[in-house]
């Protein structure tokens, strides 16, 4: 019964198609699978469900702004390890990781740039950078560059994306809240416009203090948006969330 | 003092020990300037000084959360010679972990807020043991307001464990409620004085914690997050909450180090659960000095200075 029996082991396929990495993407929300190109071309928004995918701070610049016209403020900052925090991997370490990652020293792009032609102060913030974590240097970049909107009389358009306050710094995170809060009341006090766009999630000490306190609030649908996350809502009080709960 | 069924720590328990020998003698008839009672009574402030200092944070966080430690409404009982107690945010109700009203400190009208743990289990649960909803930071901002518009000091007392993380807080707007206090704040021509009294829990802390002058007691601590939460964040486990308050930085003289703070109140007796009283007296003190300082500040110049204040804060390279 020769004819029953394989000749040669294994299975074997006529030949390896190649897709090159990247070349479509899952949409998080809805499954789809959505071709790369046409994802770009409809500004990385999910063609079949609306969904917004994260884009980086040079994403938003290129799709919210004129071309070329973005000039960067205070693109040195960077976290100092104020607290000597003892973690399970160290503060400076996790700092050093997330530059290598974002190309970028913190967690928040600043400059101004031109918006059809008119000049607008800008921040961005990166989430993939430790969670777009407010730290000493998120607070004074968000603070100056609110202060130089008022100098040029120039409106304020903010992108927030933040899981919070950072915790590796700890009491000085916190008071960036303040900080922040303070220029965003300078600045209604000059009396110019603040624009605050939420995105995927702006929670905790961000959401507390400048991004609820835009005169314009625009948020990105299904964005996850409120005080206290999910988790800690159900890990602390054991509170059922309803259905699209702080979306 | 009297010692009755109070509730101890474990590194407290010398003290009380030497306690109850100083009421044995008592009992026995000794008189209170007897050389063995004048012994005993200073052998037990020698043990005051030494077991309340040089604690690690994760004490200083015990001594700050300790059942017996005096709540705003407690402390406002002893510094204040009137309270008349306002209510509600006149948006959707009273939050009773807020407390707040007009209050006269030594000839002085002043407004006072805080927050208010509750002093037994079921005061505590009525006041949701300190953790604000909207209401009551809406409540705070509005009797702020009125202090403004009356031209009071405000004395603002913080002890929390941080916002009320839920379901109804969260649909009532907790973020633009705290959002609202931090930028309002900036506005309001008032002196306000901050004292931290016990938890600065993050926040729901830092929304009534906005003033001229923040002044924080020995043993409260002040943190952007809880120990057992940065713990469970960090560490993936609760039980290394002691690590994670020496890694937080939240005690009195950290916070004064890092410049968060402008002074600190040294407690009596050890900590201030051990003397209410006493405590409250120390309070009061610095109170009525720092009042004389910011009275006599115009209301812009006031208010410049605390906006460069906050704006100074934080730390980093560049």
């Amino acid at each position: 019964m020769n004819w029953l029996k394989r000749a040669r082991k294994g299975i074997r396929t006529w030949r390896r198609k190649s897709i090159p990495e990247g070349l479509w993407k899952k949409c998080p929300s809805c499954g789809e699978i959505v071709y790369s190109e046409n994802l770009q071309k409809n500004l990385s928004v999910c063609s079949n469900c609306g969904n917004h995918f994260r884009i980086s701070p040079d994403r938003y610049l290129e799709i919210l702004f004129d071309r070329g016209s973005f000039e960067e403020s205070d693109p040195d900052l960077s976290s100092s390890d104020p607290l000597k925090f003892k973690d399970s991997k160290k503060y400076p370490g996790r700092i050093k990781n997330a530059q290598k990652k974002t190309s970028r020293k913190s967690a928040v792009l600043t400059g101004t740039a031109e918006l059809d032609g008119n000049r607008v102060a800008l921040a961005i913030m990166d989430f993939s950078f430790l969670g777009g974590s407010m730290g000493s240097v998120v607070g004074e970049k968000i603070a100056r560059i609110a202060r130089k909107a008022i100098e040029q009389r120039i409106p304020f358009l903010m992108v927030s994306a933040s899981g919070g306050a950072r915790m590796q710094e700890s009491i000085l995170s916190l008071m960036q809240m303040a900080k922040t809060s303070a220029a965003v009341n300078l600045l209604e006090k000059s009396k110019l416009p603040f624009i605050s766009i939420l995105t995927n999630p702006t929670t905790g000490g961000v959401a507390a203090s400048f991004a609820f306190q835009g005169d314009i609030i625009i948020a990105e649908p299904r964005a996850l948006i409120g005080f206290a996350g999910p988790r800690v809502i159900k890990e602390t009080v054991g509170e059922e969330l309803p259905e699209g709960f702080q979306r | 003092m009297a010692v009755g069924k109070k509730r101890k720590l474990e590194f407290e328990s010398p003290v009380y020990d030497l306690e109850e020998k100083i009421e044995a003698g008592r009992q026995r008839g000794l008189e209170p300037d007897s050389a063995e009672m004048k012994k005993l009574a200073g052998r037990l402030e020698e043990l005051e000084e030494k077991v309340y200092s040089g604690l690690s944070p994760w004490e200083e966080v015990q001594l700050a959360r300790h059942p017996d430690r005096p709540t705003a409404l407690q402390y406002i009982g002893e510094i204040f010679d009137e309270f008349l107690e306002f209510h509600g945010d006149r948006y959707f109700g009273d939050d009773p972990a807020v407390v707040g009203g007009l209050a006269s400190l030594g000839g002085r009208r002043v407004m006072v807020v805080g927050h208010e743990k509750g002093r037994n289990t079921r005061d505590r649960l009525k006041r949701n043991f300190g953790m604000a909803s909207p209401e009551g930071f809406r409540k705070s901002l509005r009797l702020m307001k009125l202090a403004e518009k009356f031209s009071l000091p405000i004395v603002s007392l913080v002890d929390t464990p941080g916002a009320y993380p839920g379901v109804g807080a969260e649909e009532r707007g907790q973020s633009v409620a705290i959002a609202s206090n931090l930028k309002n704040l900036f506005d309001i021509s008032s002196p306000i004085i901050v004292v931290i009294i016990g938890e600065g829990g993050s926040g729901g802390a830092l929304a009534l914690a906005i003033g001229d002058t923040v002044l924080m007691m020995e043993h409260a601590v002040y943190s952007v997050i809880s120990p057992e939460g940065c713990a469970a964040i960090l560490y993936k486990n609760k039980d290394k909450a002691p690590e994670a308050a020496s890694s937080l930085r939240l005690t009195s003289s950290d916070c004064l180090e890092l410049k968060v703070i402008d002074e600190v109140i040294r407690e009596k007796h050890g900590a201030a659960h051990r003397d209410q009283h006493g405590n409250a007296e120390q309070i009061k003190r610095v109170l009525v000095r720092k009042l004389s300082e910011l009275e006599g500040i115009p209301g812009e110049a006031l208010l410049k200075k605390r906006v460069d204040k906050f704006s100074r804060i934080g730390i980093f390279n560049g």
